[in-house]
This record gives C-alpha cells, structure tokens and sequence, in this order.
C-alpha cells in the first residue's frame, strides 16, 4: 500500500492543453456507411409498407376511365369523390343497393355494446381471480385460456345450436353475446395480470376497512385501472370491427357487418368492376381501426404487447 | 515493483457530458494514481456511474479528454482502452458456461488458445472459481456470479479495473464479504481500480481516496479520514458517517478575543477549531459527529461540557444512540450499551469543538 | 363452541364466484362442450342437422380422400411454413434496426404495425388490387416495355397461395417486430456494456449472446403466430374465394363451406377436429414446456 502513488493535486486543464489530441465527443459521420444501410432499409421497408394505403388512397380518388388508362401508383390526374359517395351510398351487395353505409351502421350497432359489455365482464373476471381466489378457479381459467386457442371452426356449429334454442341466431344481439364470449380469454387474461401487478396490501387495507367485492371493484380497482381499459377498448373495438368469419356465420344478411358487406360488394360477379368504388370501400371499412390505431399510438403497442406476449 | 513514475494512470480532463439540455457531468478533472484505489462516492443521479461510464467509453463525452496510462483514448472504442469493467447486474452471458463467459472476449480479439487457458487458468485461481468453470451462470449464487464477472475483467490482463456498483445486489453478509476479498484482490493485483459506489461504509473501507460527488461535480477528493474528519461543506458531512453528523444552526460571534459559537444562549468556545481561512462572525451551522460526544467520566476530559436531558434512548446491541435537546436543538450521541440510561435522565456531556465542522450557513462551505 | 356455526364453504366467496359465472360457463359450455360435442358429430352423417347416426371413421376417411382437402393442407403447410420463417426473420431485423437508437423511430414503428390494424379483409382486397395483372404490378412492369414479365399469382395456380402469403406478411410482420422489440428493450442494458468491454462485434452480440437470451421471447411468438396460421380464413375468402378453382383453399374455408354451403355438416366437424389437432401437436409441447418445465425446475 505504500507503493501507491498518489497525484499531489489535480492540476486544472490549460486551454492549450486541451486542444492536443482528441477531445469531445468521437467525430461521426452522419452520412457513413452503416447509417446508409440502416436508414436505407428501414426507408424501403416503410416505402414497401405504406404502397397499399397509398394505392387504396390514389384509385379511390380516380375516375374509371383514368384507371382503365394509367397504372395504379400514378397519382389521380382529375380528383373525384363520385367513388366515395357511390361506395357510401349506392354500391350493391346483390339486389340491396343502399351502399357501405348500412353495413356501417350495423358495426357500429354491434361494436360499442360488445366492447362495453365483453369488457365490463373480463375485467370482473380478471379481479375475481387476482384477487379473490377460489377453488378451482384456475382450471376455468385455463381451459378459457386454451379457448383462445383453439381454432374458432370447431366451435362454430355448437354455437349456432346454443343461439338458435334462445332464439337469437341470425340478429344482432347474438352475435354480440359471440363477441362476448370469444374476446373473454385475452382480456380476462389482461386484467387478471393487471390486477395481480397493483399492491396487493390496497386490497387488503380495503378489506380490513370493510369493503366488500364489489366496493372494492368500483371504488379502488376501477379507479386505478383507467390505462388498462383503454387498451382493453383499443383491442376490441379493432378486433370486433375487424371481424368477418362470426359476421357471415351468425347474422342475417340484414344485420350484415361492414367487413362482409364490403367483401360482397368487391367480390360481387354481377356487373362491371369498379374499382375506384371498391377501393373507395375498402378505405372506408378500414378507417375506424386506422383512426383508432393513430391516436392510440403507445397504448395500441402496449395492448398488443400485453396481449400477445402474456398469452 | 510498481511503477514509481508520477504519471498517473487515469486521467479525465476538464470532461462535460450533456444529454439535451440536462448536464450530467460538469466540466471534472480527476487524476487516478498508479495502483490506487479511488471511490466515486455518491447518491444516486449524481454522476458517478456516468463517469465511470464515459472512462470506459461507453458513453460519448460532451467535451474534455480521457487518458489512460498516458495514451490520449477519448475517441477508442471501451476494448482499445486497457480496461476490465463489473457490473452491478453482473451481465454474464446466461448462455455460456462459466468458462465461455471467461474466454469469449478473448476469443474475439483472436489470441491463442493456449494463452487463453492460461489467462483463464489463473483468473479461476486467484478468484477460487475453478470448481465452478462447467457451469452456467444460472446455477450460481449471487456471490459467485460477482466473482465471475470480476473474472472476466481479470482475464482482460489490464492495469485499470472499473467497478460499476458492484456489490449492490448482493445481501448484507455477502456484501462485506466479498468487499474483504476485492481489497485483498486488489492489494494482490497491485493494479488500478475505480470503484462506483453509494455505500459510504464500501466507500471508507476499500479506497486510498475517495472522490464525492454531487450533480455532476466532485464536492471533495481525498482519503477516506481526510474526507471524515474534515469535510469541505455540509453535503460530504452529512453524507459521510453513520449515524450522521449532528447539525447545530447558530452563530459564529466574537467573545473578546476568541470567537464562540452560539445557539440559544449555549456558548461553544472556538480555541481549538482550525478556522479554513481565519476567524469569522455570522450565521454558521455547527457539526459534531455522534462519536465523537463523551458521556459521564469521558465528558470530563473534554474541553467543552454542558448538561443535557436524554429524550430516546436507540438500543443497537454494540452500543446505543441517545437523543437529547441541545441549544434547542436534537442532538444525537452513542454511548456503551451496557450504560444504564434512562428518558428524562440529566446527564453530562462532552466533545472537543477541534474535532468538530462549522458551516457557513448560508452557502454550507467548510469555515 | 367457536365451531358452532362454521359457514358452508360453498358460500365462501360466494359474490366472486358470482362474478366468474360468465367465464365458467364460456369455459365449460362453450369451449369445452362445444369441441366435445363437434369431436363426436363428426362421426356421424349429420348432413343439414346434426344426426346422431354414427358412421365411424367415414367422415375421415371421405376428408382424406377430397382433393380441395389435400390441396387445403397443403396450402397450409406451405402457407404456413413460409409465413412462420419470413415473419420471424423480417420481423427481428426490423426490430434490431429500430434498436439501433436510430431517429424516427416511432415514426417507422407506426408505419411497419399499421397494417395490423386493418382487417384481413381489407388487406385481403387491397392485394387483390395491387396484384390485378391488367392493372397493377405485372401490368406496370409490362408497360415499362419488359412484355414477357410475369407475375400474377392471384391467378395461377401453382403460385396462388405465395400471393395470399405476401398480404399476410405485410399485415402480420409489424406484430411480430413489436414482440421483438419489446424483447431486445428487456435485455439487461449492462449485457451490451459487457459486450462492449469485451470487443465482442455487434453481429456476434446478437448471434450468440441476444438471440439465445430471447428464446422465450421466440418461443411465444412462434405460438401466436402459429395459432394464426391455422385460422387463416378471411384473407382467402378476399383475395382469391379460394380461386383459381379449388388452388387457394385453406382447411379454415373448408369448414365453413361443408357447414354452411354444400349442407355437410359431418364434413366439417371432422376437419374442424383435424384443425384442432394440429393446433394441439403444437400447443400441448409448448404448454409443457412453458407451465410444466416450470414447475420442476
């Protein structure tokens, strides 16, 4: 220990000293070889990303007389919104010219009450098992876990039978009871991890203070758990108006949701193929998730991070 | 033998470090001795880590320059700059056995194999890990993955060891265990380490100086009793010992000839205290430290005495840490546990006002 | 005496198991009796209405032996394989990229996961579109004067299903490099130091260090994806109708038409249960290993 050697004082920087040799930050170049690549790729890949929305965007906009002459990417020559009114209000599914619109309102009519309602019932769930442990609890969660895996065909035709015996097949309010059932693995599975992260001595304190099920729910839980039923609505209403295979299977052409109304509207044979209108369509189905989706940004990522990564 | 020249062997000069707006590190300048232990002291946010980062050249300095053993590194990449570095995660390869995290690094710089086994051969020796050398990491202890990672800076056969909080992770036997062992690894070695820390007690023990820091500006560099026993300002007072020093706020007044420390009428002499630069008047914060108050005979010897009622008493098995009121103000002291002692119990106390610290109360510098 | 009135235990808790009726009832009646039930009536000859006239094996045997079967498993598989091996491998790129502390970030996030957002019908037709050979890409291509260009998978069919593959990776692949990136933002920050340190190069880091560590990571992805695969039904029915012919059909699609179009309810319960084996061949290794691995070790 004797041995070290101890600098007697610092000695402070002279200004010409620090200009020998490198100083500061390591010089980079902005423009070098590795930057070129990364950016080059991503820059491609986004280009690669954003062509369809661009060409659903470009044709929706043209006439049909400019589309039978130019390509696809070129930008309209003569803006026109006659697609958009047409794929809104005139376009036909068979003999039903009434356009997109019905179809429109039929998602709407069968998303909001399915969000409310799926995630009003999953986030109970999911508490009753963070927080109120009962026998065998765990093996209804894991079976509904497995549900969400199992491939929906198998359960399609059981489902019609159950619809049809109390009477709801075909309408509206049975495909919401579907909607219901099938979005209950993820998001009971969400809240169920969600509530297990909160301190549990809040639960506690809350019960030692005499609350019960239910106070504990709408008074501590509810309040605290306001980002978690956002991503829970961001994930459904996505994933409900998103939704084709239970919309053909389980209502009648009446109460047709706008996916199916649009996919028979497109892939009608009768007629001549407009495409602007079809693009007008496509564009319009896809709006309420890409609205969503762009306001949503982080909570969107959370969701299907939360979502896809827990289960 | 060591190296005797006086060049040392870390040197940061006038080094600034900015992420935006926020100043991290503020233009420092700090010398490292050959075969010194230096400690950056410090709570957390203060820059320390930081530092140490930006010697290893994990992170991009601002302005300023960084040598190491006299080569000018501050633009080299962290494997050109002759340094090992441990982590307080202690980031083993959890894939790679022991022996894989130990040679991988040296594989990459493409030594020779036999090289390789010896360096390895003698980090497992003096580390005593050589039963472990087969195994992965997950199936050690916490203990033994610290050695490991202290290993993989060994096999670098560097002169300059950078310790980012190290044993932080570990529990408290574990930690002075191994803190024993990085002292003798250290005297073993002879070679330079700088050693991250917020542990106070990690701090005093392990370095030849310690360096505290505060918002990125090193507040005093010096050895461990230096920074004890004198510290520069308020903050390296408070933040060195434990229990802490008391603080008394009064005033610094001339009594005569000599000056006298004064809070609510209890009157301190200031004979024996070295003032920084002369005697001063004014508003001041008196600092004692807890052991350094006598009790009953003890008081006796001391230059200074006064009568004080004991409010808590703080039983703490080898001793015990009494509160009482003086100059209306708490002070703590401790005092042999077996001492039989009471609340509401008058009793004599002492101290030396030259082992004592006054403060400047405004600006909370050393007077 | 404190024994005196124990409360029964069937009331404990009594409001929450309550509340858990709606999850017990989906799990018992409708994702377990409803796969029950299907299992059995597919060996059955239940062709509008379920029947319970049991034919043994012949429902199989007549599914083995269709060709739109054969063509939809093989689809699958091909299907499947490449979406599996193109999404992982685009999709970690994508997300070691973006790792790279680069700008815009969020920005390129936002535009590589938008797709997902959109439904697989939508994806479905705006492909449908860009494939058009008159007008879209092969037609562009040819009007830049290369006239023996060829590249119309929507309507050959010995490539039909790489052309549904194309839609389905550009929808899927943002998922995927999400995952990813939230498994490289879970590294320990001091691994990449060590690293550092030790003058490990950035590929051999990510190769022998990084990729290792996020074997959960992959394995997770690997079922989500794979459970995806198997539902594949919307695109098809989009894109192609499962055209030219029967060249683009998938077992999904297969179902549904037994069921609902061509009244062979039997059918379709049996290749519904042939779905959910293959969902099982790959699900109950995965669950063991993850649920069961754990509670050994």
């Amino acid at each position: 220990m004797a041995d070290v050697t101890i600098p007697v004082s610092a000695p402070p920087v002279h200004a010409d000293e620090a200009l020998v040799g490198p100083s500061g930050p390591r010089p980079r170049k902005v423009i070098s070889r590795r930057n070129i690549i990364l950016y080059g790729t991503l820059f491609v890949v986004a280009v690669y990303y954003l062509l369809p929305l661009y060409v659903m965007i470009v044709t929706s906009l043209k006439g049909m007389p400019e589309i039978r002459l130019g390509n696809i990417f070129s930008p309209p020559v003569e803006i026109t919104f006659q697609p958009w009114v047409k794929a809104w209000a005139e376009a036909c599914t068979g003999l039903n010219c009434e356009g997109l619109s019905r179809g429109f309102w039929n998602s709407v009519r069968i998303t909001v009450p399915s969000v409310v309602l799926s995630i009003a019932i999953a986030s109970v769930n999911g508490y009753a098992l963070a927080n109120w442990r009962f026998k065998g609890a765990d093996v209804f969660f894991t079976i509904l876990i497995f549900g969400a895996f199992i491939p929906y065909q198998v359960m399609l035709y059981p489902i019609v039978i159950m619809l049809r015996e109390i009477g709801l097949y075909g309408g509206l309010y049975g495909l919401i009871i579907v909607h219901c059932i099938f979005g209950m693995p993820i998001l009971t599975l969400l809240f169920r991890n969600y509530f297990t992260s909160l301190p549990e001595e809040l639960f506690k304190a809350a019960r030692v203070d005499g609350a019960g099920f239910w106070g504990i729910y709408f008074k501590i839980m509810l309040p605290m758990s306001l980002p978690i039923f956002v991503v829970a609505v961001i994930l459904q209403v996505t994933g409900i108006w998103n939704d084709f295979l239970f919309g053909v299977v389980y209502t009648r052409p009446d109460y047709y949701p706008m996916t199916v109304q649009l996919n028979n509207i497109v892939n009608s044979v009768q007629g001549v193929k407009e495409y602007n209108v079809n693009m007008a369509a496509t564009l319009l189905t896809g709006l309420v998730p890409l609205i969503v989706y762009f306001i949503s940004g982080k909570l969107f990522v959370r969701g299907i991070a939360a979502g896809a990564v827990k289960g | 033998m060591m190296d005797t020249s006086n060049t040392p062997s870390v040197a940061v000069r006038g080094v600034s470090l900015n992420f935006g707006a926020v100043e991290v590190l503020k233009s420092l300048d700090l010398e490292v001795g050959r075969g010194e232990f230096l400690v950056l002291l410090g709570p957390s946010g203060c820059g320390k880590s930081t530092l140490l980062n930006c010697i290893a050249g994990l992170l991009d300095v601002s302005a300023g320059q960084i040598f190491i053993n006299d080569r000018n590194v501050t633009w080299d990449e962290p494997k050109d700059r002759g340094i090992g570095m441990v982590f307080q995660s202690y980031a083993l390869y959890p894939q790679m056995t022991v022996e894989g995290n130990l040679s991988f690094g040296l594989k990459n710089a493409r030594l020779p194999k036999d090289e390789i086994e010896r360096r390895i051969a003698r980090a497992a020796e003096i580390l005593q890990i050589e039963p472990l050398l087969k195994r992965k990491p997950s199936a050690l202890s916490g203990g033994q993955r610290q050695r490991v990672a202290i290993g993989r800076a060994l096999v670098r056969d560097v002169d300059v060891f950078l310790f980012d909080e190290p044993l932080s992770n570990l529990d408290a036997k574990l930690r002075s265990e191994l803190r024993v062992e990085i002292k003798r690894l250290h005297q073993k070695l002879e070679n330079t380490m700088i050693y991250v820390t917020h542990d106070q007690i990690e701090a005093m023990t392990l370095a030849d100086r310690i360096a505290v820091m505060r918002g990125g500006i090193i507040q005093q560099l010096d050895t461990p009793q230096a920074i004890y026993s004198r510290p520069v300002n308020r903050f390296v007072a408070g933040f060195i010992g434990s229990p802490g020093m008391n603080f008394i706020e009064g005033e610094c007044v001339a009594d005569g000839a000599s000056a006298v420390f004064e809070a609510n009428g209890v009157k301190v002499p200031l004979d024996r205290y070295e003032f920084a630069g002369g005697a001063r008047t004014g508003k001041a914060v008196f600092g004692v430290r807890p052991e350094h108050v006598m009790l009953g005979d003890g008081a006796g010897a001391m230059p200074f005495q006064s009568d004080l009622t004991i409010e808590i008493v703080e039983p703490m098995g080898s001793d015990s840490l009494v509160w009482g009121k003086f100059g209306g103000q708490n002070l703590s002291f401790r005092i042999d546990a077996e001492r039989a002692v009471a609340k509401g119990d008058v009793v004599r106390i002492g101290f030396d006002p030259g082992r004592a610290s006054i403060f400047d109360a405004g600006t909370g510098e050393r007077i | 005496m404190h024994e005196a009135r124990r409360p029964n235990p069937l009331f404990r808790n009594l409001s929450a198991k309550i509340a858990a009726i709606p999850m017990i009832l989906t799990a018992l009646v409708v994702f377990a009796g409803g796969t029950i039930w299907t299992i059995i009536y597919s060996f059955t000859n239940s062709r509008l209405l379920p029947r319970e006239n049991f034919v043994g094996l012949d429902q199989y045997e007549r599914l083995w032996s269709s060709s739109k079967w054969i063509i939809s498993i093989q689809n699958l598989l091909i299907y499947g394989v490449c979406l599996l091996v193109f999404s992982l491998v685009v999709g970690f790129l994508l997300a070691a990229l973006l790792d790279q502390k680069i700008r815009f970030e969020n920005t390129f996030r936002t535009i590589f996961l938008y797709p997902f957002a959109l439904s697989f019908i939508v994806t479905g037709l705006v492909w449908q579109w860009i494939l058009n050979p008159q007008f879209g890409v092969e037609g562009i291509v040819r009007s830049l004067g290369w006239t023996s260009f060829s590249f119309d998978p929507l309507y050959n069919a010995d490539i039909v299903i790489y052309g549904i593959l194309i839609a389905a990776l550009w929808q899927s692949t943002g998922l995927i490099m999400c995952l990813m990136l939230a498994g490289l933002r879970g590294i320990d920050e001091d691994i990449w130091k060590a690293a550092r340190v030790d003058g490990i190069p950035m590929w051999k880091t990510y190769a022998f260090i990084v990729i290792p560590m996020m074997r959960p990571v992959f394995i997770t992805t690997l079922v989500i994806i794979a459970s995806g695969i198997v539902k594949v039904y919307d695109l098809v029915v989009a894109q192609t109708g499962g055209g030219p012919g029967i060249a683009s059909e998938v077992p999904a699609k297969y179902v549904y038409d037994a069921m609902f179009l061509s009244q062979n309810l039997g059918q379709g319960f049996a290749a519904s249960t042939m779905m959910l084996l293959t969902v099982l061949i790959v699900l109950i290794p995965w669950a063991y290993l993850e649920f069961g691995g754990k509670k050994r070790g």
